[in-house]
């Protein structure tokens, strides 16, 4: 052991505090774990939730401390050590323990990696501009709303979820807002056309631009961003840019240590690495599915908290296994989107509802037959009850799923 | 601060103070009260904050809105007097009260 961390005692270290961190931790106490808990996280911050940040915490309408997971006192209740505004650099596996960016040593028992993702970057001329923000933490948000007057003229560039949700909230607060997508439609890595097209009808209802088939080429200012030039002519005036396009795992310090890396830290379905004392969780792994049968790597909440709680199982001795129907949620106006499963690989999507007309519909995606995704617009009972099918399997008939008259929860035959 | 009385579903109680203004569901969350999941953090897009509330508390909290009554319709343990406990704001009026929780909220 080296000297900095002589007399540090031996116990659970967990490197990322954010919400997979922030459950292990948790679900480590309420466990009856007694032995030293030390959290590491890179931000000012105790753990908060992220996904108010682009909708209630971005509108003004929760105040900043119902962002945290727990409250700050739970930490020190707890007996949890946090070290914060400090950024884990390695880890040495053969003396088991992680060296920090200011030098200090934190000998591990285990290790848990949850280091989640950060923003991709764009990375065409004038990207360091004064007035190009990101949306990740906290800190974002702040710069975001610093510039949030009203006839303010914001660009997003990337029409995916964070970009829409801030082009949503913008608008509501009388802002000028244009979403610029390169894909021909928005949401387009993650929806069916038909859900992206009623996006796009009711963002334009809301007066806000919307632009697809266009590529950033570059920001032009002059020491600020002025004008957001789209190479092929059109050029747009912006008083600030948001920048949405997209998350990377953060697997830097796995790859560093050797552990296996493959779009993400490859865990099994308890969340163990190929180190025995090391698990990952959250964002930043690549985890096996069954309700799929292949490997998922996925950023979201409910991700997290169930690899947290089965980390936490892991590194005391359990075995929890993870192994549930993804979901993920939305909020734009007064749209709320819910999904269930995932869609990639689907033959056939079947609309209940009308997409047209109005703000409510689902759209149900069949595998050969069988339910292997739902996007459910102000639709709970249709998301609520495509859960459960996708975990069962569910072979269902298209005829049924598009007839109104018969309730979701008659729905299988 | 209001007194709020949680029930886990073997019985145990938890008496704690709950600021004015948040929800039953954070005040549960946020003292470590195990019972309440909230995976979504009260955007009642989740259905894993359920609790049962005495009818005679009910005339005291917010009615149900459309999305509580159908996430509820579909969530194994509800019974009549279940709600989402995200969407229950604390006020004064509910000094005093006891939120059982169900066996499991999945």
């Amino acid at each position: 052991m080296s000297g900095e961390s002589a007399g540090r005692a031996r116990g659970i270290v967990v490197v990322g505090a954010g919400q997979a961190g922030a459950q292990a931790v948790a679900s480590l106490r309420t466990g009856g774990y007694e032995g030293p808990i030390t959290m590491i996280g890179d931000e000012t911050y105790a753990p908060y939730q992220r996904p108010p940040l682009s909708k209630k915490f971005l509108a003004g309408e929760i105040s900043f401390d119902r962002l945290y997971i727990k409250p700050v006192e739970f930490y020190a209740q707890a007996n949890v050590e946090l070290v914060f505004d400090t950024r884990a650099a390695a880890i040495n596996r053969a003396d088991k323990e992680v060296l920090t960016g200011d030098g200090r040593v934190f000998p591990y028992s285990k290790l848990l990696i949850a280091t989640g993702s950060r923003v991709r970057e764009i990375n065409v001329p004038g990207f360091d501009l004064d007035g190009i923000h990101y949306l990740r933490s906290i800190a974002d948000v702040q710069g975001i709303q610093s510039k949030f007057r009203e006839g303010a003229r914001l660009v997003v560039v990337g029409g995916g979820y964070i970009g829409l949700e801030v082009a949503a909230v913008a608008k509501k607060h009388g802002l000028h807002v244009t979403v610029l997508e390169t894909a021909d439609r928005v949401m387009a890595r993650v929806v069916d056309p038909i859900v992206s097209h009623f996006y796009e009808r009711v963002h334009r209802a809301e007066g806000v631009i919307i632009e697809t088939g266009v590529t950033v080429s570059g920001f032009e200012g002059n020491g600020r961003v002025e004008k957001v030039d789209c190479g092929d002519g059109r050029l747009y005036d912006a008083d600030f840019v948001v920048v949405g396009i997209g998350i990377i795992p953060n697997t830097e310090l796995a790859v560093d240590a050797g552990l296996h890396v493959e779009n993400g830290i490859v865990v099994d379905e308890f969340t163990r690495t190929s180190d025995p004392d090391i698990f990952a969780a959250g964002d930043c792994t690549n985890h096996p599915n069954g309700v799929y049968g292949h490997r998922l790597r996925l950023e979201s909440v409910h991700n997290a908290i169930e690899q947290g709680k089965s980390a936490a199982a892991a590194m005391t001795g359990g075995a929890l296994e993870y192994n549930q129907v993804p979901w993920f949620w939305s909020d734009q106006y007064d749209l709320k989107l819910q999904i269930a499963g995932l869609s990639s690989g689907y033959t056939q999507a079947v609309v209940r509802g009308d997409p047209e007309a109005g703000r409510s519909f689902a759209v149900f995606y069949l595998k050969d037959g069988m339910l292997i995704a739902v996007d459910a617009i102000n639709r709970a009972p249709e998301f609520m009850m495509s859960r459960l099918l996708i975990a069962q399997k569910a072979k269902l008939d298209p005829a049924r799923l598009r007839d109104e008259s018969i309730a979701m929860k008659q729905i299988v035959q | 601060m209001t007194k709020i009385i949680y029930v886990e579903h073997n019985g145990t109680e938890h008496e704690v103070d709950v600021a004015n203004g948040l929800t039953v569901m954070e005040g549960a969350v946020k003292n470590m009260i195990p019972g309440i999941d909230a995976d979504c953090g009260g955007a009642c897009a989740c259905a894993t904050c359920m609790v049962f509330v005495p009818a005679e508390w009910e005339a005291k909290i917010p009615p149900k809105e459309d999305m509580e009554i159908t996430m509820l319709d579909f969530c194994e343990h509800t019974q009549e007097n279940s709600r989402l406990s995200c969407q229950i704001p604390v006020t004064d009026a509910l000094e005093g009260m006891r939120v059982e929780m169900p066996e499991s909220q999945h």
